[in-house]
């Protein structure tokens, strides 16, 4: 079993916690996050332009880059968070020119020899798979696609041909950041998407406390949860690893007891 | 070239790609709405009340046709040092006499129909100069609906009459802090609020670049530049010109002049960039200086660092200044159809100048950049050729900048 289908087998939801490559010590806030109950790391890898992030993510982004994070950095990152834990799995999430610059094979290969599990590429629509998706699944490398609120049952199939690990549900059609969508519509489109796959189904976008992330676990097989922490990177600089273990710790007990509590 | 294709004209293919080059590169939050404008846009075309009432804007509210203008006076000027029999006639199409004063606005009376077809009660923009979101904000009152304009804070410091101009017409100015605060950081904030309200907003992109199919159909509305300009020429001279010019931003006055001749072999072509402070300093020109990548919905030559991080253009026209450029030029330039050259800031300066003692018009900085190309350009061609320039814009937005080049207090 790979270490992202591993995750998700557990018989309990999983946490799915992201920060920016390269903004702060990542190292030691990954391990943070490790310490505090995640399940599943995603790495932001820095962007320019990151078209779909709020305010945080983009701060994120510009801080990390300005301390001149390159692809060489984030890839050696990946890679000795590998080193120090050989089971945790972790995903690349990033927009699409960075990731195809040297070509798709290059970048597969160096997503292998750093030990990265998926990749998620938020303007790479599967209408452009060619770009990167058969280079990553040869490598067996999960391409994990993203369904929003506007995917509709006729679209759902496009979205998962050649997708990979999960299905990443943006519960809001907005960016990143602070807005929820309203729980009866995360239930009702994540039982939508589960008629329809056997992929687990994860659910971002705007979740920030261990109540909403208990609420959403309750329906979902993961919640992913960014803005939150990268703004406790933002705020505590060094000191961030203390607090971003708290938070983990607080929403993976939510997340991981959820569906006990209502059994 | 071993395998030219039968027609320049018929890209892109169903997927929005021309050649290697556009697509659709978007958050998945946006692939049905763009898949839906697809579809709208395919009946629009069928239908010919569309055209119809698309044509009747152009030529009542818009000033259409524009007129074809042999410049004789800029063309002795350049005569005078050419060497023996050279110095090819310049014409110019002149889009600088639009409502607005640019081209932008041909693109925008055909996105707010389609807009209004899809039944959309919001619009957004992007603006640099200042002209697409003039022309945006002008046709959103001439049809009643709201819209917001994004536009980077750096431009909206230097463009202060045309954010004036879009605020007297009824839009909302948003300035945009992120990035180096110019035209792409306007783009993407254009993109976050669209992916926010996708409901009842539709995008109007000011140039032929985006996610297919907004290159094609913003290539299809500005057209209108190309075929009546053949057809002037063929009615005036009985003889098409042996090269076009247009200054390249996004490239949408350039593919509206070219397209409609892309099939004239006898017909050359000559899209100009702006190479800034100079093609090994800081500049804007994507196809000379740039790389293939993915960036705003398309697959596009832009300007980028070796790890596909986006990099800061400069120019001294807003206009251009855009590390990108439309992907049917990136294709038209691989497969050779299309020449690309670029022009400094200083050269541009001197063209500027140049049009307005000759010719008693002052352009915009943008077509500026396509006047300096044809200095170059006239000289080495016999004068029985004939240049046809885009003239996109005029210059009434641009005095307080060129006033600042050239040391004048006003
Ligand atoms: C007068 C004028 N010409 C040209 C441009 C560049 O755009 P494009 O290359 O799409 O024609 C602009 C953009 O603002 C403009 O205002």
């Amino acid at each position: 079993m790979t270490r992202l289908a591993d995750a998700f087998a557990r018989g309990r939801p999983a946490l799915i916690c992201f920060l920016t490559a390269g903004d702060g010590d990542t190292a030691a806030n990954l391990d943070a996050l490790v310490a505090g109950g995640a399940d599943v790391i995603e790495l932001g890898m820095p962007f320019t332009d990151p078209m779909a992030d709020g305010p945080a993510i983009q701060a994120a982004d510009i801080r990390a880059l300005a301390a001149g994070t390159s692809t060489a950095d984030v890839l050696a990152i990946a890679t000795a968070f590998r080193a120090r834990h050989p089971a945790v799995p972790l995903v690349l999430m990033g927009y699409a020119n960075p990731m195809v610059r040297r070509g798709p094979d290059w970048f597969a290969n160096a997503l292998t020899d750093a030990g990265v599990d998926g990749v998620i590429s938020v303007d790479l629509a599967p209408e452009e798979d060619a770009d990167l998706g058969p280079a990553l699944r040869d490598q067996g490398i999960a391409l994990i696609r993203l369904a929003t609120p506007t995917t509709d049952d006729a679209r759902l199939p496009a979205v998962l041909a050649g997708a990979g690990g999960f299905l990443y549900y943006v519960s809001v059609a907005g960016i990143t950041g602070k807005q929820q969508a309203a729980m009866a519509s995360i239930e009702e489109n994540v039982m939508r998407l589960k008629q329809q796959t056997d992929l687990p189904v994860a659910v971002g976008f705007g979740v920030r406390t261990p109540d909403q992330a208990a609420a959403i676990a309750r329906v979902a097989d993961g919640v992913v949860v960014g803005s939150a922490f990268v703004e406790l990177v933002g705020e505590h600089g060094a000191a961030a690893p203390a607090h971003l273990q708290a938070l983990a710790a607080g929403l993976s007990a939510a997340v991981h007891a959820a569906r006990e509590a209502h059994a | 070239m071993s395998s030219q294709p039968n027609s320049f004209r018929n890209q892109p293919d169903e997927c929005g790609h021309f050649g290697q080059f556009g697509g659709r590169y978007v958050a998945e939050t946006l692939m049905p709405l763009v898949l839906d404008l697809e579809r709208e846009y395919r009946a629009a075309k069928a239908d010919p009340r569309f055209q119809e009432q698309f044509d009747d804007l152009l030529e009542h509210y818009v000033g259409r046709p524009s007129p074809l203008y042999f410049a004789e006076r800029l063309t002795d000027a350049l005569r005078m040092d050419a060497p023996e029999g050279m110095g090819a006639e310049v014409w110019f199409k002149r889009d600088e006499l639009n409502h607005t004063g640019a081209h932008k606005i041909n693109n925008c009376v055909g996105q707010i129909l389609l807009a209004i077809r899809m039944g959309k009660t919001r619009i957004i923009a992007e603006t640099g100069a200042g002209q697409h979101g003039v022309a945006t904000a002008t046709v959103c009152a001439r049809f009643g609906l709201p819209c917001t304009i994004f536009m980077g804070a750096t431009d909206v410091a230097r463009q202060q009459p045309n954010v004036f101009r879009m605020k007297l017409l009824g839009a909302e100015v948003v300035p945009v802090t992120s990035g180096a605060a110019t035209l792409k950081d306007a783009m993407n904030e254009a993109l976050r609020d669209w992916v926010a309200n996708v409901h009842d907003t539709f995008y109007i992109i000011g140039t032929a670049a985006g996610p297919h199919p907004y290159p094609e159909l913003v290539r299809d509305f500005q057209s209108v530049i190309g075929r009546e300009a053949r057809e002037q020429m063929l009615r005036r001279t009985g003889r098409l010109p042996d090269l076009l010019v247009a200054a390249i931003g996004g490239g949408s006055n350039a593919i509206g002049l070219f397209h409609p001749f892309l099939d004239d072999a006898e017909v050359e072509m000559l899209g100009v960039e702006a190479a800034g402070y100079g093609l090994d300093a800081k500049h804007a020109a994507s196809l000379a200086g740039g790389a293939p990548g993915i960036l705003h919905g398309n697959k596009t030559y832009l300007l980028q660092d070796e790890d596909g991080q986006i990099t800061e253009g400069h120019s001294i026209s807003a206009g251009l200044d855009y590390p990108g450029i439309g992907p049917e030029h990136a294709w038209l330039k691989e497969v050779g159809r299309v020449k690309y050259t670029a022009v400094t800031d200083q050269e541009a300066l001197d063209a500027f100048q140049l049009l307005c003692r000759t010719e008693g018009i002052i352009p915009a900085l943008e077509p500026a950049h396509a006047i300096a190309a044809i200095v170059y350009r006239a000289r080495e061609m016999p004068r029985d050729q004939v240049i046809l320039a885009n003239l996109c814009g005029r210059g009434d937005k641009d005095i307080f900048t060129v006033a600042e080049r050239l040391g004048v207090r006003m």
